[in-house]
């Protein structure tokens, strides 16, 4: 019979974790040790009729009570202390990661890898490689974690939110939905397979589980004709919308004067809900497409926006864009990606907003284009 | 066999008076409309006790289905419901009235020498609002179920759940207001209807408790009942207000939740550590150690439960300075109830224990309660908080704090005041018995359940296919809450069959400390015959008066 | 009253629960304040946008009804201390009336225009983003909140209206505990003030919006 007593420690953050996991155990196993020995103690020495010494009983002693006050506080202070540094550990994704895009929805996990390759409830990711996850609900509220990794976060509508880790060794690990999110909830789980990395490059070139996909970038170019983006934005004329290459990244002035940064949650909003935050110099004339394309067309739509190459246009300046260096093939990356528009305060946004050449941009756009097939 | 401690130095009782509270007026007007604060204390006993046995209905469901897998006795749609219901019902509709309603009702006003709360009709109203929200809540589940989880958040609850959902939340709604009236009773009846003499610092600890209680119910409860009502709202005329489709915030409405249900954690503990109080004080007979802070860490829990909400939500997006603040404050409000648990052990420190019914139970309590606090410093821990939420082991914690802390808590005190409330002496024996059951199958049943949270295993979950390792844990815990079921079935039996035939109790069996000792049991209806002048510190076993010879005996300890 | 020991303990007894009960209502609409507000600070320009819809003349009526009334209960409270039935009949009146004008200067000059402008949050609500400018779904979640905190304002001012005909309805009848024991009039006048100011809040936060 098996009786595991711990979950596996199958990422880089789960030593850390189980460090002071364990101190906390101690701890209350002493403080349980010392309260039950002191209540039992007095119970047997002094129940009634025991012939002890009961002469001056006290009910009151400020040592004591400070005694008993102070220590625990500052044991608390440590522990809160120790928390707080495994979660920042656990929240602050490395700058290399490799990126993974997960949509979850009723009921089940959808992840797409940064190439277009896709997969459903289960996530290749390769061992000893950082990996960090963007995360979005197409409903309600879900959560998605993964014990052995000792990594949990919620997936909200309307928001996106990130998870990182570095799996350690090969394996198979379960994923669950830790959120509530109706009738098949429980059955919402799936694994990560932890691969080698040269396994994992192989897995992943070959286009993952299907053969023949179409990269993000493609499937966004497609999606930006369909649904009449190149209308207004148009490589030609900045006139009745702003242009779009380089965009990602770079501080946009809007209508009332402030100032944004075009970073992910920034580009879906402009996508779904753009009379939200017009550009300045520009009219409310954008479409909603809020209801009518699914985050996973969003993801798409950016990834292939950020792919767009530097317009040749002469003479009329494009507002509010950076000119990044080079210009070609664009792919602006922040180090620290914000984690989320959150509820109350947006603070731990550690975005840099700097635009960020990457070679890779070419190599990737290079071989969409070997790669192109029309799929559907 | 009389197990009645009977207390050293007092003379014999007079004859009982045959009119007492019971006994006066037996109608069912009389009844039904009563403004005694001891009756609607016992129409809450039996109101409650039938909520909380269809809640332990739902918790064996729960229990038989989790030993497999997959279980095959509900359909994940039902299972959903009855893990739902089971927390609705537990937590609106007998966790947060139980203490207050049933012996805070009776004792409060006795044990401050008045003859009766503030406001004895908003007393009733109070008890008829908790009635027609129970009947809702009921229909509720008959009429189809709900399935959103107690805390039932948004967009599931307002945008995607089939079900009860709105008449639950109703049904929840009005049972806030029957906590509010009976909040604000407490609050005025504290302040204004203090006997001479009952100073702040002479009032019992079960009095300081249940009035920071009131104080944390009427700054809580208006949020939730606010934070429902817009889930309708939204459910019901589709305004977007959580809802992200149309721009509103799912995690505010975590925020508005969590604002009131954390303090209200509170609500349901604080009343439970009054009754321990009172009963290690009582049966140590030793005055309490370190009444003052014992006092100041009441009020201290009250104000800093306000301001820890956000632990709830380290995983759900909010910003990791937020998170930070929270566990911060968090970590701190533990340390009023270590600096509890200490004064209470301490208070048994050179005192005459007697382990009877009541002091099994709070010492049950004591046991439970370490446990279930020194888990939660897990879970206020930011780090491996993101690994345990969401997980068994926050169901384990907070089935140790909410079960075996305040049920414990809530038994001891149904055991303790028993007889000053019907005049009767169930066997001692079988109150022991349990006490015993209860505690032992407690930890049989939700220590397995740290484990499997530990382990990885999500709560709310119908099955757990994907790592049947599990399985061992969680037929464990099945067999454990048999045996904690029996334990709290017993007093079902003992207690009704004590009204019967029970042997007659004294005003004061078991020689304890407090004006609601010096009155006959049962307590005629207006209480005392004259109000009493307050003149002994509180728990001052040197002095405990005999009412009818009005002398002072000496009731200390002897050695 | 049985369990108080004299008239004193009574009555300050009925106030600090009064007062008490305030603070249970000063949550419940704090709380949507402060809902609002956070709102407020997200989507700062589409509420300015928002606003747009909103005209201020009916919200001043309404407001120097409340405040009339408020003096009218104090009024009232005033004369039922001096026992002077007659005018404290008159001013409980005259509070009624502004408050009955109040609902209908609110519905008839502000909901029913915004029913038909398509302005009630849900299916059928429709925001012009050209003519007024901001995005749509945060006009609706405006109008969520404007409609919800004004309506749940109106039921108070409802129930005030009923709680002060009903204590009328007891002075015109010479009821001893009302007319000898004016505090019972006293706590009524309270809860009429919370009322009237709450709506003080409301008033500049949905009206007084500069764009």
């Amino acid at each position: 019979m098996n009786f595991p007593l711990a979950p596996q420690q199958a990422s880089t953050v789960a030593y850390f974790h189980d460090w002071v996991f364990y101190t906390l155990v101690v701890l209350t196993v002493i403080f349980t040790v010392v309260v039950y020995g002191m209540v039992v103690f007095f119970a047997v020495k002094y129940r009634r009729g025991s012939k002890v010494n009961r002469h001056q009983s006290h009910h009151e002693n400020l040592v004591l009570e400070l005694a008993w006050t102070v220590v625990p506080t500052i044991l608390g202070l440590v522990m809160f202390f120790l928390g707080a540094k495994l979660f920042i550990q656990m929240r602050t994704s490395p700058a290399d990661a490799e990126d993974v895009y997960v949509i979850g929805k009723q009921w089940m996990w959808h992840m797409q890898h940064s190439n277009g390759v896709r997969e459903n409830n289960t996530l290749h990711v390769p061992v000893g490689k950082n990996v960090r996850l963007t995360l979005i609900s197409q409903d309600v509220i879900h959560a998605f974690y993964v014990p052995d990794f000792r990594q949990q976060i919620h997936v909200v509508p309307g928001r996106y939110t990130t998870l990182w880790f570095q799996a350690t060794k090969p394996g198979k690990f379960p994923i669950y939905c830790a959120m509530y999110c109706g009738t098949q909830h429980s059955e919402m789980g799936g694994y990560v397979y932890a691969m080698p990395p040269k396994e994992y490059a192989e897995w992943l070139k070959n286009g993952g589980n299907n053969i023949g996909e179409m990269t993000m970038e493609d499937r966004g170019e497609r999606l930006f004709k369909v649904l009449a983006c190149d209308n207004c934005h148009t490589a030609q004329s900045t006139d009745r919308a702003p242009g779009l290459a380089g965009i990602y990244g770079t501080k946009r002035v809007m209508s009332g004067g402030s100032a944004v940064t075009a970073d992910d949650a920034y580009m879906r909003e402009a996508i779904l809900k753009p009379a939200n935050q017009l550009s300045a110099g520009y009219a409310n004339t954008m479409p909603e497409y809020n209801g009518q394309i699914s985050e996973d067309d969003v993801l798409n739509l950016v990834a292939y926006i950020k792919s767009m190459n530097m317009p040749n246009v002469k003479g009329k300046a494009i507002a509010g864009q950076d000119i990044s260096k080079g210009g070609e093939n664009n792919k602006a990356g922040d180090h620290y990606r914000q984690t989320s528009n959150t509820a109350l305060g947006n603070e731990d946004s550690r975005n840099l907003g700097e635009t960020n050449m990457r070679d890779t941009g070419a190599a990737v756009n290079a071989t969409a284009a070997e790669r192109r097939i029309d799929r559907q | 066999m009389s197990t009645v401690a009977t207390p050293v130095g007092l003379p014999q009782e007079e004859p009982r008076p045959t009119t007492n509270y019971l006994n006066a007026d037996n109608t069912i007007k009389g009844w039904l409309l009563t403004t005694d604060h001891k009756r609607i204390a016992i129409l809450y006993l039996i109101s409650i006790t039938i909520m909380f046995a269809i809640g332990s209905f739902f918790a064996g469901l729960i229990r038989i289905e989790l030993t497999s897998p997959v279980g095959r006795l509900l359909e994940s749609e039902s299972y959903n419901k009855v893990f739902t219901e089971h927390g609705v019902v537990m937590i609106f509709f007998f966790l947060i009235p139980s203490i207050p309603a049933v012996l805070g009702n009776f004792i409060l006003p006795i044990a401050i020498g008045a003859r009766d709360l503030a406001f004895p009709r908003l007393n009733l109203l109070s008890w008829y609002l908790y009635i027609i929200a129970a009947g809702l809540g009921f229909l509720a589940i008959v009429t189809g179920g709900f399935d959103t989880g107690w805390t039932f958040y948004t967009p599931y609850s307002s945008f995607y759940s089939n079900g009860q959902v709105t008449m639950a939340i109703m049904a929840a709604f009005i049972a806030g207001f029957s906590s509010i009236t009976t909040g604000i009773n407490f609050i005025v009846t504290v302040h204004k209807m203090r006997a001479p003499g009952m100073t702040w610092f002479r009032m019992p600890i079960f009095v300081w408790n249940n009035y920071t209680t009131g104080v944390i119910i009427i700054l809580g409860t208006p949020v939730i009942a606010i934070t429902l009502l817009l889930v309708v709202i939204e459910r019901v005329f589709r305004f977007g207000i959580f809802s992200p489709e149309l721009g509103g915030d799912p995690v505010l409405f975590q925020h508005m939740f969590w604002f009131y249900s954390h303090p209200a954690v509170y609500i349901m503990i604080l009343p439970s550590m009054g009754v321990v109080t009172e009963i290690i004080a009582n049966f140590s007979r030793k005055r309490l150690f370190g009444y003052h802070f014992v006092a100041f860490s009441t009020i201290a829990i009250g104000a800093l439960g306000f301001l820890v909400w956000g632990h709830h939500m380290f995983v759900s997006s909010q910003s990791m300075y937020q998170g930070v603040v929270f566990s911060l404050i968090s970590y701190l409000v533990a340390v009023p109830s270590a600096v509890k648990v200490f004064n209470w052990a301490t208070t048994m420190y050179k005192g005459q224990v007697q382990l009877h019914t009541p002091m099994l139970f709070a010492l049950g309590f004591i046991g439970l309660f370490v446990i279930g606090g020194l888990t939660g410093l897990f879970l206020a821990n930011m780090g491996t908080d993101v690994h345990l939420t969401n997980t068994y082991f926050v169901v384990a914690h907070f089935h140790y704090v909410m079960v075996g802390g305040a049920v414990l808590g809530y038994m001891g005190g149904i055991h303790y005041w028993w007889p000053k409330m019907f005049g009767k002496m169930y066997p001692d024996a079988w109150g022991k018995a349990s006490a015993l059951l209860t505690y032992i199958g407690f930890n049989l049943t939700f220590m397995p359940q740290f484990i499997v949270g530990w382990l990885g295993m999500p709560r709310r979950y119908h099955y757990y296919y994907l790592q049947p390792e599990f399985q061992p844990y969680h037929i464990a815990s099945t067999l454990g809450a048999t045996v904690l079921a029996l334990g709290m079935i017993l007093p079902a039996f003992y207690l009704t069959w004590s009204l019967k035939y029970g042997e007659p109790a004294t005003a004061n069996p078991w020689g304890a400390h407090g004006l609601e000792w010096e009155i006959p049991s049962p307590p005629p209806t207006e209480n005392f015959e004259k109000i009493p002048i307050v003149t002994d510190e509180v728990y001052d076993f040197d002095h405990i008066v005999d009412v009818h010879h009005g002398v002072a005996t000496e009731g200390g300890d002897t050695h | 009253m049985h369990q108080y020991e004299d008239i004193d303990q009574q009555n300050e007894s009925y106030a600090v629960g009064m007062w008490t009960f305030l603070v249970t209502e000063v949550m419940m609409f704090g709380a949507l304040f402060m809902a609002y507000t956070f709102y407020r600070w997200r989507y700062a320009e589409s509420f300015y946008s928002a606003h747009e819809h909103i005209k201020t003349w009916p919200g001043a009526v309404n407001t120097t009804l409340l405040l009339i009334s408020s003096f009218t209960m104090v009024m009232a409270v005033h004369y039922t201390q001096l026992k002077k039935t007659k005018l404290v009949l008159q001013n409980l009146a005259a509070t009624i009336v502004c408050a009955c004008a109040f609902l209908f200067v609110k519905i008839v000059f502000e909901y029913i225009p915004k029913f038909q402008d398509h302005l009630l949050p849900g299916p059928n609500f429709h925001w012009n983003t050209k003519e007024y400018g901001g995005s749509e779904n945060v006009a609706q979640i405006f109008y969520s909140f404007y409609f919800t905190m004004t309506g749940l304002h109106g039921i108070h001012v409802l129930v005030g209206i009923l709680i002060i005909g009903f204590i009328a309805l007891l002075h015109h009848k010479k009821v001893p505990a009302i007319v000898d024991d004016y505090m019972i009039t006293e706590m009524v006048a309270l809860y009429w003030h919370f009322v009237d100011l709450v709506w003080i809040f409301l008033f500049p936060l949905y009206y007084l919006i500069p764009k």
